[in-house]
């Protein structure tokens, strides 16, 4: 059971009062009628199944109801960090990808959307793409 | 007394205090301090199961956790009936009742064990699948025979009277194992004032000090122990659990301590005066940081008829003799391969009994312990082992020859000892299975010839969990590891002063597994790896030769490991010999990963209190209590309790629920009826924004709603399938009051959340779940108007309060909100007060209602009312693959709406476009008695072969005393260009009904009886 930090309720609590929402930094297409079937299908349903370092979106759901990010490792399970929407975290792939192939973990592209994101999401999306 | 093996003295028993117990419908007695164990033991007791496949007799092995045959049913009455229980950790108590698990008609004769004689060269691994694949259809009939003479106990079929208690924990460091490195540990981390809990799986904290042989500080080592117990028994930041496992290493540091408190007393929990004691704990517990000083088990060595009971591993031998006083026998043949497994002899011959010789592996051992055997004029065979035991209930002799490891070949003559014990010692595993619950990989470490913990973080291994052996190295490391943990935990600890030990000199151990025989295994006697499931090594060889290679392939293939000891003797010995097999390191092959449990645990200490009427919350509505009075039948609807229909007693007979239901129906068509709707979800939505946030998250438009009144709305995912559905009302400018479903209340308040705080922050809007704060009371039927008018100052006209608008004012003398919605057809108020209202104004319409035969009607009626207008349930006539447009709801979908709201854009996709897709509609049976089941599959060609095209299903199905027939809704491919077609619904006992595809809305089409 996971011990998460809750950046807005900022201390520790456990698993049970959260819910998981899946990938983060999925972002809506800012104008759906103009994307493209593909498009709006990859925005819908294609998402990255890391083995290594992934972004998921969490709700404090019987806390203080606040969505966050949560960095966290899917081969050892460790949340590397917690952060607030609307900022972008420090730990990725790429900071951490050195690191993983010393512990011979598979260095993993990290939990980042390529496509329907946001262009100022893009360049993340490439640093983040090692 | 006859406790033939008892020791006239040592060991920590009371024989001041014997007990009375029973094994097998045979009376015995032990001694207070015994296992149950070490009890049948010193009675001589050699027989205590028979083996799983081929039912062969088998011994006690082991003398803790790592027990793979003494696992017996414990419980004198039929109630306290507990499987699974391992006799090495069962404390010994007066009128104690166990029996062996598998064995029939009993252990010393046993039907199976004849099968287990003539086929058990024929009983290969997958022996079963092979022997029993065909016809797949008898596989159940050959199941039950096998089952019935292998498993391992049976579960009571009485409730357990006994209760059991969660406890949620936090400490700085959680040491798991009391043994010398975990006594360090838990001092050096408690004397820093570090919040420290100690726990050990034994009856008594201690470990291998409690039979070991060395002295600390120049007094027995079990003195030290105790000084350092009394110590950390007295601080105030220390937690001692005694008889509790650490069962579950989970993320983060979260451990699952098993703690039994009464299980060493009696089969069910004694009381207090009237109190019952908990019989265990589940201690949920978060540690900052976790010492795993869990020890080592020793592994036994894997030669031919190494089950036949009076095979045991050398340090149980030990245990036994030092701890219980009970040496398990006459003569004794020991097969070691180190140094430490010499004890078994040393303590063996101290206790007046013949040691007939040591057979060491090595060429040439040389220590401390061997010259003491020698001393003692004991015989040492170097270079040998016993390769095969003899006897069949009780070893008769062991076979001793010269071996070659490198080679794995006999190389000497064959010499029989008359004896009727072996010890055997191969070495010792570090016990790191917790350290492997979170999916991390031990480390294969050559020099100590064993596994050890791979890094976790806030994990420290200590001691022999670590492979570190030596009394004084052991203590050592348990102190840095409690100094570091308590570090770690933000602490400052100091270092402990080491108690002084004479260090021990040990010869160097050799790797031995398995021990070659003058046959190659195939055709020699048994060489038993897994005890439990009976694996042996010719089993592993041939899964490698059939070509399993992983050693998890392997494991499945041969089902080694896979008993309730989760392969605590065997599994090491397993991989080497597939290592040997398949010529490669055992690191190569690997391990396996060991998961919780690390020993079984009961169901109840699992549950806790969560069971019974605790098992999940119940919610009552504020009228909760007259639904009770009036005889309601309830119905679960999420955790809501709902009055589903209320049965009448007419002429001493209770109504049915189809007599009900139809009353209940005709009332509110005719007159007027009442139901309690409090449980609809209610979202108070407030903002500048509140009306531009329902725009985009509901497919039709609110830009135009005024206030008073009132809209239905679907609320689709964005891949645009309907996921909710309700009536939301313009409150004021500012100011709405959305209703959901109730199982979709938490959902959809998650779902606006989530939008309002990941996608549109800047909508100035606010949620506030309302549901409990308000009581809805549905008034509906001819009559609604007439009654609602006595008890409310609300202008009622029919122009002034249309359908769909909603006024504010009293009912029954309290401040109301009256929404005119309707989910029956028929003329309705939705009432809705203060909820601690509720029950007045509830009882007043009743008062007022009677002359108009006003009938509270429950969720059965409401469904069969609303099916009857063709009005969804989502979740029952949807289920998530379902668009607005599919059941025909185009008029509620706001295409020209400025925002791409929530599900728009996907409802021009492809898929979303098709003409096939399954549509909503009516299905009226040809045969007016027939109500098609619901979930039943719809196909237009009956003559078909199997398979057959399912083209829908029904979705709801009720009979309409109103209409006079059965009707359905369901889905059907291109339902809305079918109507008036035939479909068909072939049904499992062979029937085929068939139904003519309709209009969804059976009753009042034009809405005309709402309207009035």
């Amino acid at each position: 059971m996971f011990h998460i930090y809750c950046p807005y309720c900022e201390e520790h609590r456990e698993e049970e009062e959260f819910h998981p929402k899946g990938q983060a930094h999925i972002q809506r297409p800012e104008d759906p009628e103009a994307c493209s079937d593909e498009t709006w299908g990859d925005y819908l349903f294609f998402r990255d199944n890391p083995r290594g370092v992934h972004h998921e979106l969490w709700v404090h759901a019987v806390g203080c109801r606040k969505f966050f990010n949560i960095t966290r490792h899917t081969v050892s399970y460790e949340i590397l960090e917690t952060y607030k929407m609307g900022e972008q975290p420090s730990v990725t792939a790429k900071s951490l990808s050195e690191k993983d192939k010393q512990a011979g973990v598979q260095a993993a592209s990290g939990g980042w959307q390529t496509v329907g994101a946001r262009p100022e999401s893009d360049a993340l999306n490439k640093g983040a793409r090692v | 007394m006859n406790q033939v093996n008892r020791l006239p003295r040592g060991g920590r028993v009371d024989r001041s205090h014997p007990l009375n117990f029973t094994f097998n419908g045979k009376q015995y007695v032990g001694c207070v301090g015994d296992t149950l164990a070490s009890a049948l033991l010193a009675n001589g007791v050699d027989v205590v199961n028979r083996s799983f496949k081929y039912s062969r007799p088998r011994g006690i092995v082991a003398a803790g956790a790592e027990e793979p045959n003494a696992v017996v049913q414990l419980g004198a009455s039929e109630a306290a009936q507990v499987p699974n229980v391992r006799a090495t950790q069962q404390a010994l108590y007066e009128g104690l009742t166990a029996r062996s698990t598998n064995g029939w008609p009993n252990v010393q004769r046993d039907l199976m064990g004849m099968v287990g004689k003539l086929g058990g060269t024929f009983m290969p691994p997958g022996f079963y699948y092979k022997t029993f694949m065909a016809p797949a259809s008898l596989w159940m009939t050959y199941e039950k025979y096998i089952r019935k003479s292998a498993g391992l106990g049976r579960s009571p079929t009485e409730p357990d009277p006994d209760s059991y208690e969660h406890i949620n924990q936090h400490c700085d460091v959680l040491i798991i194992g009391a043994g010398p490195a975990g006594l360090a540990a838990a001092i050096t981390a408690a004397r820093s004032g570090a919040r420290v809990i100690l726990c050990d799986e034994q009856e008594e904290m201690g470990g291998s000090l409690l039979d070991s042989r060395e002295l600390i500080d120049g007094a027995p080592a079990v003195q030290w122990s105790d000084r350092v117990l009394d110590e950390l028994n007295a601080m105030g930041n220390v937690t001692l659990l005694p008889r509790t496992t650490a069962n579950g290493y989970h993320d983060h540091n979260f451990v699952t301590l098993h703690e039994r408190r009464t299980e060493h007393l009696a089969d069910s929990a004694p009381s207090f005066g009237s109190r019952r004691q908990a019989r265990s704990r589940m201690h949920r517990i978060r540690a900052k940081q976790v010492v795993l000083a869990t020890g080592a088990h020793e592994r036994p060595l894997v030669y031919a008829n190494n089950d036949v009971p009076g095979n045991l591993l050398a340090g149980a031998v030990s245990t036994y003799v030092r701890r219980y006083g009970v040496v398990p026998g006459q003569k004794l043949v020991l097969s070691a391969t180190n140094d430490h497994a010499y004890r078994a002899a040393l303590d063996w011959h101290e206790a007046g009994r013949e040691v007939v010789a040591i057979a060491d592996a090595r060429a040439n051992p040389k220590g401390d312990l061997v010259d003491k055997a020698q001393s003692l004029g004991i015989r040492i065979i170097a270079q040998s082992a016993v390769i095969e035991a003899k006897g069949a209930d009780r070893v008769s002799g062991a076979r001793v020859a010269k071996i070659e490891i490198e080679s794995f070949k006999v190389v000497g003559g064959v010499e029989e000892l008359a004896c009727d014990t072996i010890a055997s010692s191969g070495g010792y595993s570090p016990v790191i299975h917790l350290s492997s619950h979170t999916g991390t990989r031990p480390t294969w470490r050559d020099d100590i010839l064993g596994f050890v913990p791979g890094e976790v973080k806030g994990l420290t291994p200590a001691g022999g969990a670590r492979g570190v052996y030596p009394l004084g190295d052991t203590i050592r490391d348990g102190a840095e590891a409690g100094a570091q943990a308590t570090q770690a935990a933000g602490i400052d600890a100091g270092a402990m002063a080491l108690p002084q030990i004479t260090a021990r000199q040990d010869g160097q151990a050799c790797a031995l597994y398995q021990v070659p025989h003058l046959k190659p295994a195939m055709r020699a006697p048994k060489q038993f790896v897994d005890l439990q499931n009976d694996v042996t090594a010719a089993g592993i060889e041939l899964a490698t030769r059939e070509g399993f290679e992983s050693i998890e392939h392997v494991k499945r293939y041969t089902a080694m490991g896979f008993g309730t000891d989760q392969g605590k003797l065997g599994n090491i010995n397993g991989m080497a010999i597939a290592a040997r097999c398949l010529n490669r390191s055992i690191p190569e092959v690997g391990t396996t990963v060991f998961r919780p449990n690390y020993t079984p645990v009961t169901f109840g200490a699992i549950v806790g209190r969560h069971c019974r009427e605790l098992f999940d919350p119940e919610r009552y509505t504020a009228l909760h209590q007259w639904h009770v009075e009036h005889g309601a039948e309830f119905e679960d609807v999420g955790q809501w309790k709902r009055p589903w229909y209320f049965p009448r007693t007419v002429n001493g007979k209770k109504e049915t629920m189809h007599e009900a239901v139809a009353r209940e129906c005709l009332a509110v068509r005719e007159r007027v009826g009442i139901l309690d709707a409090s449980t609809l979800g209610k979202i108070d939505i407030q903002g500048p924004d509140a009306r531009e946030f329902l725009g985009r998250v509901y497919t039709n438009k609110w830009a135009k709603l005024a206030p008073g009144r009132v809209r239905y709305g679907l609320m689709c995912k964005d891949d645009g399938m309907l996921m909710d559905d309700g009536t939301t009302s313009c409150l004021g400018e500012n100011h709405f009051l959305m209703t959901t479903t109730t199982g979709g209340a938490a959902g959809v308040m998650e779902w606006l959340e989530l939008w309002h705080q990941t996608e549109w922050p800047e909508l100035d809007v606010y949620f506030t779940s309302v549901t409990d704060h308000w009581a809805t009371m549905t008034v509906t039927g001819p009559d609604a108007r007439k009654l609602l008018a006595e008890v409310t100052d609300i202008d009622l006209d029919k122009d002034q309060f249309k359908f769909m608008d909603w006024r504010e004012g009293t009912v029954a003398g309290v401040p109301a909100r009256v929404f005119r919605i309707s989910f029956t057809g028929e003329l309705a108020y939705e009432i809705n007060v203060q909820a601690n209202y509720a029950m007045h104004v509830w009882t007043t319409l009743f008062e007022h209602g009677e002359k108009y035969d006003l009938t509270p009607y429950g969720t059965e009626t409401m469904h069969v009312l609303r099916a009857e207008k063709g009005l969804i349930i989502v979740g029952q006539d949807t289920d998530g693959s379902v668009t607005p447009e599919d059941l025909g709801m185009q008029w509620a979908i706001g295409y020209d709406k400025p925002y791409s709201w929530i599900g728009k854009r996907a409802l021009s996709r492809p898929d979303t476009r098709r003409t096939d897709r399954k549509q909503f509609v009516g299905l009226k049976p040809k045969d007016p008695n027939v109500v098609l089941e619901e979930g039943a599959q719809i196909v237009f060609d009956p003559n078909q072969s199997i398979p057959m095209s399912m083209v829908g299903h029904v979705t709801s199905s009720y009979y309409s005393p109103t209409l006079g027939h059965g009707f359905a809704l369901a889905v059907v491919k291109g339902g809305h260009e079918r109507m008036g077609e035939t479909v068909y619904l072939p049904m499992v006992d062979g029937k085929v009904h068939e139904a003519e595809i309709v209009s969804p809305v059976f009753l009042d089409p034009k809405g005309e009886r709402q309207n009035v």
